[in-house]
Parts: C-alpha cells; sequence; structure tokens
C-alpha cells in the first residue's frame, strides 16, 4: 500500500498530482509515501528511459503532448506534477 | 561536493557488474583474426557482435584502396569540409553514394553518430517539431537535443500513435517525423509504409536511418525503404559507413533542391574534421563491391536464418524475427551479466545491452551477424550456447 500524501504544499493538492501519483504507484517500494517532494530518480529508481516512458502514459491519460525537451530537469513528483498541469491548460 | 557525484548511482552499478567478471563496455581486443574472430584474453574468439554485416573490414581491395590513399593524401585531412578538408574523395564519394542511392544528393559526415546529429539539426530547427520513435538510437536523441526543436516521442514502431500525436500538433509548424529501418538493440524493423501513410496525411517530412539495414534489405542493399516499396515517400536517408561498408564515417541524401545548403548550416558537418582518405577510400570500395555482390546478402541471410532458428531450438527468446540482429531476452541484469561471461570464457564475444541502453527494461544479449561468418562458425557458436544453457540452469538452482 502507497501513501499520497499531498497537503504538504499547494502544488501537490489537486487532482492532477493525484492522478500522476495513481500512475507512479508501481515504482514506489511498498509502505512509501508519495508526496510532491518525492523524487523521481533517487527514491523511485525511475532513469532518463523510464521518465520518458512514463510521461508517455501520462500523455494518452490527458490525451496531451509533453515534449521531451520538458523532462530533462524533472527531479520531484511535485515538478512532474506541475508539467503536467501546465500542458493539461494548454 | 565532487563534480562526479552525479554518476554515483551508475558507477555503483557499473562496479557491480565487474565483480562478476570482465568488463563488458571494455572488451580489449589484442589481436583481429580475421572479420569474424580475434584474440581476446588470450583466447581464439568468435565475434558475433561487430556489427560487420558483409564482413569487409579485411577486403583485399578495400585495404588496397585504403593504402594507396593514406599513401598519397596523408593519414588525416587536418579541417574541416568548409576549410581544409575538402578533398576530391570525399566528392566522389558522395556522387557514388548519391548514384546507388538514387538521391540527387548526398553529404559525407566524419561518423555515423555525427551523421544524425548533423541531419537532425541541419534540417529541423527551434520553430520545427520532431516527432521521433521511442526506440531511436542515442544519436538521433542527441541531434533532437541539439537542433532545438521541440521533440514529440511516440510509441516505438506504431503509426497510430504517431498519427493521433500529430492531429494533436498545431497547424503552421514544419514536422519531422525520424525513425530507423532496422532497430539495432532488438532487430525489428520499422513498418515504414504505414509511417509514410501517416506522413503524407499529415504533410510531414520523414527522416529514415538506415545505418543498420543498408547493404543488408532490399533487393540492391539500399535499404528497409527498398525493401517495403516506400523509398519515394522517405525525404531524408542517414547512414553510416560503420557498419556494413566497413569504414569509419556517415551520410545523408535527400532529393530536396536546397539541401546542399546543410553544408554552411549544420554546424556537425561544418566545425569538425573531415573524414580520413583512408577511411574514405576504403568505403568507396567496399560500397562498389557492395552494390555489385549480392553474394554478400545472400550469405548473411543464410547465416541470419540459422543462427535465429538455431537459438530457438535451444530454448531461447529471440526478441525479433529472423535478421542480422538475434537479441536474446534474459530475466535480470545479473543474468545477462553471468551469461555474457560464461559465452566470453566459451570463445563467442556478442555484446551485453541492459537498461537504460534498451527498450523496456530489457536485458539482453545481442548478437549481430556477418556475412563473412562460415556455416560452420554459426554451428559452434550454436554449440556453445548449448553449453551457456547448462550453465544458466546450474546458475538458476544454485
Amino acid at each position: 500500500m502507497v501513501d499520497v500524501t499531498s497537503d504538504k504544499d499547494v502544488a501537490g493538492s489537486d487532482e492532477v498530482f493525484k492522478e500522476v501519483c495513481g500512475l507512479v504507484t508501481r515504482f514506489a517500494p511498498e509502505g512509501m509515501a508519495l508526496t510532491p517532494d518525492t523524487e523521481l530518480a533517487a527514491q523511485l529508481n525511475i532513469d532518463s528511459v523510464a521518465a520518458m516512458d512514463l510521461v508517455m502514459e501520462i500523455e494518452d491519460h490527458y490525451n496531451i503532448d509533453i515534449p521531451i525537451n520538458e523532462i530533462a530537469d524533472l527531479r520531484t513528483l511535485g515538478d512532474l506534477a506541475k508539467l503536467v498541469r501546465r500542458h493539461v491548460k494548454g | 561536493m565532487d563534480i562526479f557525484d552525479k554518476y554515483a548511482t551508475i558507477i555503483g552499478r557499473h562496479d557491480k557488474v565487474l565483480e562478476a567478471g570482465t568488463d563488458p563496455f571494455a572488451v580489449r581486443v589484442d589481436e583481429m583474426l580475421s572479420a569474424t574472430e580475434a584474440m581476446i584474453g588470450g583466447r581464439r574468439t568468435i565475434l558475433l557482435g561487430t556489427n560487420n554485416y558483409l564482413g569487409l573490414t579485411f577486403d583485399p581491395t578495400a585495404i588496397d584502396a585504403s593504402v594507396e590513399a593514406a599513401r598519397r593524401d596523408g593519414t588525416g585531412t587536418t579541417g574541416s569540409r568548409i576549410a581544409n578538408g575538402n578533398y576530391a574523395q570525399h566528392q566522389e564519394l558522395e556522387l557514388e553514394l548519391a548514384a546507388f542511392l538514387k538521391r540527387r544528393s548526398c553529404m559525407v559526415f566524419t561518423t555515423g553518430y555525427q551523421a544524425n546529429l548533423a541531419m537532425i539539426a541541419g534540417v529541423a530547427g527551434p520553430r520545427d517539431v520532431i516527432f521521433m520513435d521511442s526506440d531511436s538510437h542515442a544519436s538521433i536523441y542527441d541531434g533532437c537535443t541539439l537542433s532545438g526543436a521541440k521533440v514529440i516521442r511516440f510509441r516505438h514502431n506504431d503509426p497510430d500513435d504517431l498519427d493521433r500525436r500529430l492531429a494533436r500538433s498545431p497547424e503552421g509548424e514544419c514536422k519531422l517525423i525520424i525513425v530507423e529501418g532496422l532497430y539495432s538493440i532488438l532487430g525489428d524493423t520499422a513498418p515504414l509504409k504505414a509511417f509514410a501513410e501517416v506522413k503524407k496525411k499529415h504533410g510531414a517530412w520523414l527522416m529514415v536511418d538506415e545505418a543498420h539495414s543498408l547493404g543488408v534489405y532490399g533487393g540492391e542493399g539500399r535499404g528497409v525503404a527498398e525493401a517495403q516499396d516506400c523509398e519515394a515517400d522517405v525525404d531524408f536517408v542517414v547512414g553510416t559507413f560503420s557498419k556494413s561498408l566497413a569504414a569509419i564515417g556517415g551520410f545523408g541524401a535527400a532529393n530536396h533542391p536546397r539541401f546542399d545548403c546543410l553544408r554552411f548550416c549544420s554546424r556537425p558537418y561544418m566545425f569538425t574534421a573531415s573524414p580520413s582518405p583512408a577511411s574514405i577510400a576504403s568505403a568507396r570500395a567496399s560500397l562498389r563491391r557492395m552494390a555489385n555482390d549480392p553474394n554478400l546478402r545472400a550469405a548473411i541471410w543464410n547465416n541470419a536464418e540459422r543462427l535465429h532458428a538455431g537459438l530457438r531450438q535451444l530454448g531461447y527468446t529471440v526478441a525479433a524475427a529472423p535478421g542480422p540482429v538475434a537479441a536474446i531476452r534474459l530475466p535480470d541484469e545479473a543474468t545477462a551479466v553471468a551469461a555474457w561471461n560464461r559465452l566470453l570464457q566459451l570463445g563467442v564475444y556478442v555484446n551485453l545491452a541492459v537498461p537504460p541502453g534498451t527498450p523496456n527494461g530489457a536485458c539482453l544479449l545481442r548478437c549481430s551477424l556477418s556475412a563473412a561468418h562460415a556455416p560452420a562458425q554459426i554451428d559452434e557458436v550454436l554449440g556453445r550456447f548449448e553449453r551457456l544453457s547448462q550453465s544458466l540452469r546450474e546458475l538458476a538452482t544454485a
């Protein structure tokens, strides 16, 4: 069971954050709390290729395209949610 | 803070690989014995991972041409094509390649890696959008980054996914689709004809990297686009000299009347030393041999069928249909590393391929065939793979 803790900051308190957490749950070790500060590489072991594949799933989920130029600087779940939110809003 | 801290994780992984035996990413070849055998670690080893598809690295005509060029033109050009490094041979090779590929123009680059950098960053710019296959080679990723274009990644070999993404893309942008003919890690080919239809529907441009398919696919060896009868829909072809042509260098070719503007617009072409006279000379000789000797293609296909069938018979899972690459799937990285070391001990060199260099986290032993392999060598290799099976069973029960 993974705990989604989204009340750490405003960026994490919305529906997008929760949906993104749903997509990354499989990367999280049992019992890990997912917060906006959770680190994609260091804590979830999501390497550069896995991050691009994850973004593809997110693109399908929201029917959007996120250029890979914008993925390189992603560090945390909060960063990812913020990026998705920007593209969902158009 | 150490400036190399950012590599700590990958250094740790590499250290773990070293604990299992030889470093798979730094194998030292002590002596090349032929196109298919070498001395490695004091052992006569069959080479099954060199991408020497047509086996021309020891072609006597190519060697003579190379030696003669070095004597005539020197060991290096010491300059770029736009300065002092534009030799007659570079232009002769460009004309010969254009004729072979049935294209209006061809440009030669110093390496295959630079061919993709130069072609992609030359053709696309910051106001364009690139749609690239997710399994693309690192040189394609790097070329996309260098271009400054917006880069959208689509699902591997999935024309429907490309279609959806192109449909979402705004009008008014130049759209460049980039795929490979043969994907070098898994050994699968692209459905180029279907991609060409999507390209036409959306008014996009199509670039195909035939690095691993040149000389192997198509009736005349021009690659997968020729084999699928859709060359007319391919706007830009990219290729390398370091596989079938057994030299070093790369090329890009097109029918576009303005294509040659890349000679003064593409930085990876402009700001690097041009290919050495020896390399260009051997590439020209190998191109002539490749164009005039269909037996080379027949030989590699026979070897491919033999190896793929034998591996499957032994119970190995091969990732794609028979072709010049046979990628064997293994369950995890530790098993793959152990299997790779065991094969080297048995006198077979293959490539170890592990994430993130592989798609979907695959751990693979990647084999590549050569026209120069004798059928008896393939049989010998299969015998050693049988012994590997036994070792893997012992490892699993240990």
